[in-house]
């Protein structure tokens, strides 16, 4: 078995666990691909109230040096929920360029 | 940034759920509180998916996929089996969909309600068969459109009222709960990892492909849902004991219709059908004001 | 100090359990198994065995049951027949993939409609695809003993495979016989605690069985097959281990009288104990006969039925189970195992004892008549009313 990055490389039969067990976590799958959208913080606005982190269902918020949200771009999905959370309008969904 | 719920994540990014899915939300938020002792038990469902492929995973806690019909029983016996082997106390979790509560697996939840097996079972309910592209379950509401209840002819029947059949169990604890509320739904985990026993969970789990909504729209209908008295937060101790968390009992309900109107699956309905809905949601509301004694 | 006593088949499985220390015990009643699980209830009651009982809404959730406990790392055990087996079936294939030693003693019952308690292997034989090791057993000594070993095979690492003990129906079941019951310190030398590699651990998270594509089911399908063909090995080292410790001897078969016999009877179960007083009687005739009992129907002891059968003239199997459409099930298997001999015995497949109707002496002796004065063929009906 090999490891690239987080992914993991099966070669041969005696690689795999016989009870189909994990070895690795879904982070080798960078879901910020799926986006259309992309969400984008005014860090001047943002009143630093853990809503947008608190209903992201891909746990891609995280709190920057100063405790303003911050978006994980590897794994933000573009849901638009933060945004639409955000009870200051601090975050806008901006069209992805592909 | 404030933390008004616990900031520990036992979820991994990378999981495979769709953009504003309320299922994976709402597993991400309960295993907040239930923390590192806690073995979960998945049957088909979305989250057979949603974990990820092997050998990958997304949770950070034990995790066993099971068979459709059988989520409380497994749980069950891994419960009995942890008993026996871990020293620690083990929160043995059932996590399933509708589909796998409300239909196929209601026998296994039955016996295992009925036996007070010490579990804790989590239905987030979608409202029907999303993992294998919307097919109606017995939670659909009624009204609504899947695949096999096209617009022309769709739900004809009301949402079986589960909550109820659980409470004739009389098991110690149960409770309606929704990712738009976490606050509430944190709270109640934390009432009932101290209870020992059979403890359900309701979660209403806003689906954007299969409801036809906006994925940004999510924590907007699980609020809309409870405001309009659609889903109604409130917990049952012992099958008998009912508490109303919120809508607040004193005030009047927000009508359905801006719930309904958010939804694709709603879509073809005509005044009348939103009357009938209205009029069924009212009379349950009632009846749980009764149950609650307000 | 090892303890004598008259027991039904049924409760040789419950003392077998409570011998193997099970941890877990999960089961659902159905005629003609409620005794076993009736015993190990109270046993559990009143503290002569340290173990969870779940008592299931159904035999589906017996499995499922066994399964989670298995899974977290405890020793399971459960017990059902006929129909509640054939209810298990989706969870039989579960206990395989997810590598589960768990151990369930099965009843031969035939299966409904028409309703119908007598024994028949048919209901068991119809899981044979699903991936756990199968005894057959003929004596309630070798139902005991068998729990304990299949319990050091199961869990082996090599194998990881769950194991099904049968026994007929009332013939075995419902029966006393004199059983040695094996001394506690004795049977934890031989069978150690369950620690396996894996399980759920809230130290050490893993996920089981998540979504797998076609680019390794495949591997992990091998990897069933290979571990069953290491299981050979395997039996072979717990049962000499065992003839050792307990001085009882067991195979993957049971020949009698085999060597220069012409004509040699396959079968299995409590047929076979019934067939060794005709073999007996033919020989004092001068005829060439013997038996082969199979224990260990999977793994299908290849190997055993070659070196047994090849040089005989005639091969006769009886079977009391039917796979409709092609014949007796354990014939399909005899006859594919000699089809690459070079010189092959003339096979015939005999039907009899279905629904529980009693294999006799007589039914045997026939049989022998009729192979010896007849033509071979895939399907013969012994004592059928047509």
């Amino acid at each position: 078995m090999k490891r690239d990055g987080k992914k993991i490389i099966f070669e041969k039969e005696s690689d795999l666990p016989p009870n189909a067990m994990s070895l690795g976590t879904t982070e080798f799958n960078e879901t910020g691909s799926w986006r259309n959208e992309r969400p984008v913080v005014d860090k001047a606005k943002c009143i630093s109230c853990g809503i947008c982190w608190k209903y992201c269902p891909d746990m891609s918020i995280k709190e920057d040096s100063e405790g303003k949200a911050e978006i994980d771009y590897v794994f933000c999905k573009g849901c638009g929920i933060c945004a639409a959370e955000c009870p200051v309008k601090a975050i806008t969904m901006i069209e992805e360029e592909k | 940034m404030k933390y008004s719920i616990p900031q520990k994540e036992l979820m991994n990014p990378g999981h495979l759920a769709c953009q504003g899915c309320g299922g994976a939300l709402s597993l991400r938020l309960v295993l907040k509180t239930l923390g590192e002792n806690t073995i979960l038990t998945f049957p088909a469902c979305c989250w057979s998916v949603i974990d990820g492929p092997f050998p990958y995973s997304s949770v950070k806690v034990p995790l066993f996929h099971t068979a459709f019909e059988t989520a409380a029983i497994t749980a069950a016996g891994i419960k009995a089996g942890a008993k026996k082997v871990e020293k620690e106390y083990v929160n043995a979790v059932a996590w399933a969909g509708d589909g796998g509560t409300y239909d196929i697996g209601i026998q296994a939840l039955s016996g295992a309600a009925e036996r007070n097996d010490d579990i804790f079972y989590f239905v987030y309910d979608n409202e029907a068969y999303m993992n294998t592209g919307v097919q109606r379950s017995s939670a659909t509401p009624k009204g609504a459109w899947t695949t096999t209840t096209p617009t022309t002819f769709p739900k004809a029947e009301f949402k079986k009222d589960l909550d109820a059949i659980v409470a004739a169990h009389y098991v110690p604890y149960q409770a309606t709960a929704s990712p738009s509320y976490p606050e509430d739904l944190t709270k109640k985990l934390e009432k009932a990892v101290k209870i020992r026993g059979f403890k359900f969970f309701h979660i209403l789990a806003p689906c954007p492909p299969g409801w036809k909504t906006n994925p940004e729209d999510t924590i907007k209908l699980g609020k809309l849902a409870v405001e309009s008295g659609i889903f109604p937060l409130y917990e049952i101790e012992n099958g008998e004991k009912y508490t109303i968390n919120m809508p607040s009992p004193k005030k009047d309900l927000k009508p359905v219709n801006e719930y309904l109107t958010k939804q694709g699956r709603f879509r073809h309905l005509k005044e009348d059908d939103v009357k009938t809905i209205q009029e069924y949601v009212n009379k349950r509301w009632e009846k749980l004001k009764r149950l609650a004694g307000v | 100090m090892s303890e004598q006593k008259v027991i039904m088949g049924n409760h040789a499985l419950s003392y077998g359990a409570v011998t193997s220390r099970v941890q877990v015990i999960a089961a659902y009643p159905i005629t003609p198994q409620t005794q076993v699980v009736e015993l190990l209830s109270e046993m559990c009651a009143d503290g002569t065995l340290d173990a969870e009982f779940i008592k299931v809404e159904s035999e589906h959730s017996a499995m499922a049951a066994s399964i989670g406990a298995s899974a977290a790392g405890a020793r399971a055990f459960t017990a059902t027949s006929a129909q509640g087996l054939a209810l298990m079936h989706e969870m039989l294939h579960w206990a395989v993939g997810a590598r589960l030693p768990i151990v369930m003693g099965n009843i031969n019952r035939s299966m409904a409609p028409p309703w119908t308690i007598w024994s028949e292997q048919t209901d068991s034989l119809s899981q044979r695809d699903t991936g756990w090791l199968q005894i057959y057993a003929s004596s309630n000594q070798e139902v005991y003993d068998s729990v304990l070993i299949a319990y050091k095979v199961a869990e082996n690492e090599k194998v990881s495979l769950p194991v099904m003990i049968i026994l007929d129906a009332f013939f075995l079941s419902h029966t006393s016989e004199n059983v040695t019951l094996i001394d506690q310190k004795d049977a934890d030398r031989y069978l150690k605690p369950y620690n396996p590699k894996y399980r759920l651990d809230i130290k050490d998270p893993h996920t089981f069985g998540g979504l797998t594509g076609p680019d390794w089911y495949m591997e992990l399908r091998y990897k069933i097959q290979k571990a069953m063909e290491d299981s050979i090995d395997v039996i072979k080292d717990a049962q000499k281990e065992f003839k050792e410790m307990f001085g009882r001897e067991y195979g993957l078969v049971e020949p009698y009288r085999c060597e220069d016999a012409d004509t040699i009877l396959v079968t299995m179960a409590t047929a076979a104990s019934t067939s060794k007083q005709v073999i007996d009687e033919l020989r004092d005739k001068g005829e060439k006969v013997g038996l082969l009992r199979i224990r260990f129907f999977r793994p299908f002891p290849y190997d055993e039925v070659r070196k047994y059968l090849k040089n005989s003239k005639k091969v006769i199997v009886l079977d009391r189970n039917l796979s409709p459409g092609a014949g007796g099930i354990v014939f399909q298997e005899v006859k594919s195992a000699l089809y690459n001999e070079p010189v092959k015995p003339k096979i015939y497949g005999y039907i009899a004892g279905l629904g529980g109707r009693d294999i006799t002496v007589n039914t045997i002796g026939k049989l022998f008549d009729d192979a010896k004065n007849s033509e071979p063929a895939d399907i013969k009906w012994m004592e059928v009313k047509i």
